[in-house]
């Protein structure tokens, strides 16, 4: 059962993603990615990680994809007319992507260790969110202020960018 | 049970297809969102890496787990920083395609 929803999940994800690039609308593209990310947050979930989960749907599936689509509309992108395609930029890309996932396969297909099947938990009910929360308040203090200091940077840079004329 | 190597084996191909995007694509904006792909293939091998090398306790690694919250927290205010930079790019030059971009091109 939990091995067919990974395949059934991890499927999902794959063929979206893959919509992502061959989609030629950009909103299409946008909607495919949402469907990805919502079967990454399925897959988290098959791992335990409930609260990486529900945050990769609120703040992916949400507010990122929100934000893209915003943009899109703002431009009003039309899909894109069809150019000459590049012959070498297709060669190079497809040597670069069958080049890594050759490394990976026998990199992954050569190490025992990564053979074994899901350790079963100390606790299965336990309180994932709790846990998460005493590691990233406990052992993580300093960096979880520094990111909000990269968030209020972040806000203040991009109410600059958007200023209508830029100096 | 699914292994390690299958959630490994298929965060290697989330991330291809991310890369294959940013490298085929000529859309900015759909270059942007291959960027997404890879960061999210990122994040599923280190929460997968979580949950298969349990601690003394028991319980799944949750440091790997913080990280990925941080990961997407850059994430996400780097989409933003990056849209807010490409309506000023359209603003300037009403174009998101990259060939258009050639100011810099020897």
């Amino acid at each position: 059962m939990s091995l067919a929803l990974f395949w059934i999940f991890a499927a999902i994800t794959l063929a979206s993603a893959v919509g992502v690039v061959f989609f030629r609308s950009p909103v299409s593209a946008a909607m495919s990615l949402v469907m990805a990310f919502v079967g990454l947050a399925a897959l988290f979930v098959t791992l335990d990680a409930f609260f990486i989960g529900v945050v990769q749907v609120l703040v992916y599936a949400g507010a990122v994809m929100v934000l893209f689509l915003f943009i899109i509309m703002l431009l009003d992108l039309r899909a894109d007319e069809r150019r000459p395609v590049k012959l070498a930029a297709w060669a190079g890309g497809g040597a670069v992507v069958g080049g890594f996932m050759a490394v990976l396969v026998q990199v992954v297909g050569s190490l025992p260790a990564l053979q074994q099947t899901k350790p079963a938990l100390a606790n299965p009910a336990v309180n994932d969110v709790a846990m998460v929360g005493f590691a990233l308040f406990r052992n993580f203090n300093l960096p979880f202020q520094v990111i909000g200091v990269l968030l209020l940077v972040a806000t203040i840079g991009v109410v600059v960018l958007s200023r209508r004329e830029l100096k | 049970m699914a292994t390690l190597a299958n959630y490994l084996i298929v965060s290697g191909l989330l991330f291809s297809v991310g890369l294959a995007g940013v490298l085929l694509r000529r859309n900015i904006l759909i270059i942007f969102m291959g960027l997404e792909l890879m960061l999210n293939a990122a994040n599923l091998s280190l929460v997968a890496f979580s949950r298969f090398n349990l601690g003394q306790d028991g319980f799944p690694d949750y440091n790997a787990q913080v990280f990925v919250f941080f990961v997407i927290t850059v994430a996400a205010a780097e989409v933003a920083v990056g849209l807010a930079i490409i309506v000023a790019l359209y603003r300037a030059r009403q174009t998101t395609h990259v060939e258009d971009l050639d100011t810099l091109k020897f």
